[in-house]
């Protein structure tokens, strides 16, 4: 089913812009998976060469984190939104 | 450094007192927070007077790294967006070094609009100084204090 993603700045100049994008999916992992056979240029900045999700982002089904819900396997349904916000750290 | 970067940080007094007390509870470890703000009419770039400071729980729970605790970080955001605010930058304290990005908040600096706030404890008063982190380039910010 069609899932709503928003991206950070950060992220736009890989969809050509947009903030917001609908790609198919009922977990994040095969959103992602669909984000990035649409676009390729974000290959390699949501999920690891591993398969898991990079720590510098943090992703939300609706206000939760899916760090908590399942990682890469939470499930999604139509109308949920799904926040990619980036990590904000430093040392 | 060339000069000073815009915009100056403004911070109200009671928003500056809660910042360093957050830095001091953190103590052995950095402490961290989010700063919420107005953005300048038209453009992307903080109008630099902070209105709300969250603070937030350094999920690496070390006194070299922070990490703002992803769940703290989507609470500030829609507490701010409720608001009408943004979020407008990032504040953390050096326990034992100056008040000045390191090689790490160089490297880890997504956001070329916000404000970089350090809070040095490595004295015996903080010392808070504010920079613009953009394509690797640190240019700091003017402080004021504001009541």
């Amino acid at each position: 089913m069609p899932v709503e993603v928003r991206l950070p700045t950060i992220l736009r100049a890989h969809v050509g812009g947009a903030p917001v994008v609908t790609v198919e999916g009922s977990t994040v992992g095969e959103l992602f998976d669909g984000l990035v056979s649409q676009y390729p240029g974000l290959k390699g900045q949501l999920i690891t060469e591993s398969g898991d999700l990079h720590k510098f982002v943090n992703v939300y089904r609706n206000d939760d984190d899916i760090r908590y819900t399942g990682r890469l396997d939470t499930p999604v349904e139509e109308n949920d939104v799904v926040s990619i916000i980036p990590a904000v750290a430093g040392g | 450094m060339e000069g000073f970067g815009q915009p100056t940080l403004r911070l109200p007094r009671s928003e500056y007192l809660k910042l360093i007390g957050h830095c001091y509870d953190g103590l052995p470890d950095e402490a961290c927070g989010l700063l919420a703000g107005r953005l300048q009419p038209g453009s992307f770039a903080p109008d630099g007077r902070v209105e709300i400071v969250y603070p937030t729980a350094n999920a690496d729970a070390s006194a070299r790294t922070y990490s703002v605790d992803s769940r703290d970080l989507i609470k500030s955001i829609r507490d701010a967006e409720a608001q009408g605010l943004e979020l407008v930058g990032v504040f953390h304290s050096h326990t034992h070094t100056e008040a000045w990005p390191s090689p790490t908040d160089v490297r880890q600096a997504m956001e070329p609009s916000w404000l970089y706030v350090i809070v040095s404890l490595k004295d015996g008063d903080p010392v808070l100084r504010s920079f613009r982190i953009t394509d690797g380039k640190i240019q700091e910010t003017p402080v004021v204090l504001e009541s």
